[in-house]
């Protein structure tokens, strides 16, 4: 059965329609790129499934749990809202760590707010996952003593203390230069052969070829061409896909 | 008058200076922050309300404020409410003065209430976005997002303008002396008046300054201890 299942989704921003009609399902333990050019509404979509923003119309289900269905008019409470976020984790574009508190701090402080457990297991599961991105002698340091790189992993260890069934990644990499963006493609690599459920929107374009097991390319607010990595990067059908394709190998 | 005996009588004023601005400080620096939140509140009326009144607190001198509300109550009810607070509150410590002091204590904490209303309103709203959006993918409730996280970064935020505001208090305390609170200024002129000493009423200068100096140093450190992290 499928982890994520997102059926009809659609949003608007006052009179501009972003989402039109969105549908797609995800397996356990799959990668899915999500690629676009910018304004096609990639990022909305995520904000979307996340809970950031409340979609007009469709039906979200994660793990065979309907997490939001339009056509059930029961009110979602903020309650149920957060419980629905608790499902995912999201890395952000510009990290958005909590510079006022280590390393350490921004992994333990929604465990320990949400009593995920004793301060003891927190903290040592804080520590491995700060080890698993490689950063195990900077767990005392404070975001602004940090790399942009070392942040955006931080970043990722932090949505992973809370065990989230899927890991959402909004353009994880945009704010950093070459060099950095490797170190945050490698974590996100070492997370998928562990075997980590993941949704990516980038536009690292071999990243998303190499990582993924399916690649979305979105235009305008609806889903244009999706399947095989290889199939839809490398051998694109649709005439929009072939073209912003086309425009990304030129630049490189 | 000795030298020690003029510094005894501007201190005896100083006192009152300095419980301006205790008061001011204690009152006015908590109801800023019910008024700020009223200016960011998403429903209409109370937003306006309370943007009006911040308009007219920092749109009329303070000096009239004062007058107003040592004035105003009187005229309109005839009956000297301040008068009785004074007396209630104060005449152990021989400064009941028909009204006035608390008079000036009110108009004070009202004034520097809206306008540490708008440094806190700053503040808050300077915080990005994404600190607020980083909360609740994680799950967490708008208050723990506010207390947990926002609130240090628009502390650390403030604590430089406030420094500013709170400077400015202590001076502008000596407006206290156009209703005749006994205030530092005011004990200066009255030397002038009745002594032909004029020289007090520059020397006044000196508690400011030093007492100006000693809150800078405390500022500074208390700027310097909040600046482990940059937001």
């Amino acid at each position: 059965m499928a982890i994520l299942e997102v059926s009809n989704i659609k949003k608007s921003f006052g009179k501009t329609e972003v989402l039109k009609d969105i549908s797609f399902t995800l397996e356990k333990g799959d990668v899915l790129s999500i690629i676009g050019s910018s304004g096609s509404g990639k990022t909305t979509l995520l904000r979307c499934l996340n809970f950031l923003e409340t979609t007009d119309c469709g039906k979200i289900v994660a793990d065979g749990e309907v997490l939001f269905d339009s056509e059930d008019k029961t009110k979602m409470t903020d309650e149920k809202i957060r419980e629905n976020r608790l499902n995912f984790g999201l890395v952000f574009q510009n990290f958005n760590l909590f510079p006022q508190y280590t390393v350490l701090q921004n992994l333990t402080l929604a465990p320990t707010l949400l009593k995920k457990g004793d301060d003891v297991t927190i903290k040592q599961k804080a520590l491995e996952l700060i080890k698993k991105v490689g950063l195990e002698e900077k767990a005392d340091f404070y975001p602004c003593q940090l790399s942009g790189g070392q942040q955006q992993r931080v970043a990722i260890a932090r949505a992973l203390a809370l065990n989230p069934k899927i890991l959402f990644f909004d353009e994880p990499t945009s704010a950093l230069d070459p060099e950095l963006t490797m170190e945050v493609l490698n974590v996100i690599k070492g997370l998928k052969e562990s075997g980590c459920t993941m949704v990516i929107v980038t536009h690292e374009m071999a990243f998303a070829r190499d990582v993924s097991d399916k690649v979305i390319f979105m235009d305008g607010g609806v889903i244009v061409e999706q399947g095989d990595p290889e199939q839809v990067i490398n051998n694109p059908q649709n005439e929009r896909t072939k073209h912003f394709l086309n425009r990304y190998k030129e630049n490189s | 008058m000795s030298f020690l005996e003029v510094t005894a009588f501007l201190f005896d004023g100083f006192k009152i200076s300095l419980l301006i601005f205790a008061v001011t400080l204690l009152c006015g620096a908590p109801l800023g922050l019910p008024i700020a939140f009223c200016s960011m509140s998403r429903f209409k009326i109370v937003k306006s309300i309370s943007k009006v009144i911040v308009w007219i607190v920092r749109g009329i001198p303070l000096m009239l404020q004062i007058f107003i509300i040592y004035y105003v109550p009187g005229l309109l009810f005839g009956y000297q409410l301040f008068g009785q607070i004074d007396r209630y509150m104060f005449i152990e410590y021989g400064i009941a003065d028909a009204g006035r002091i608390t008079a000036v204590l009110i108009a004070f904490a009202l004034n520097y209430a809206c306008y540490f209303s708008e440094i806190y309103r700053g503040g808050i709203e300077s915080i990005s976005k994404g600190q607020y959006e980083a909360g609740y993918v994680l799950g967490l409730t708008k208050s723990q997002i506010f207390r947990k996280i926002i609130l240090k970064q628009v502390i650390q935020r403030i604590v430089p303008p406030m420094s500013n505001e709170i400077i400015t208090l202590i001076k502008d305390t000596a407006l206290a002396n156009c209703i005749m609170v006994c205030e530092i200024i005011k004990n200066a002129k009255e030397l002038a008046a009745t002594k032909a000493l004029i020289w007090p009423l520059f020397f006044t200068g000196v508690f400011y300054l030093v007492f100006v100096g000693v809150l800078t140093v405390v500022l500074n450190k208390a700027e310097k201890k909040l600046s482990y992290f940059r937001s």
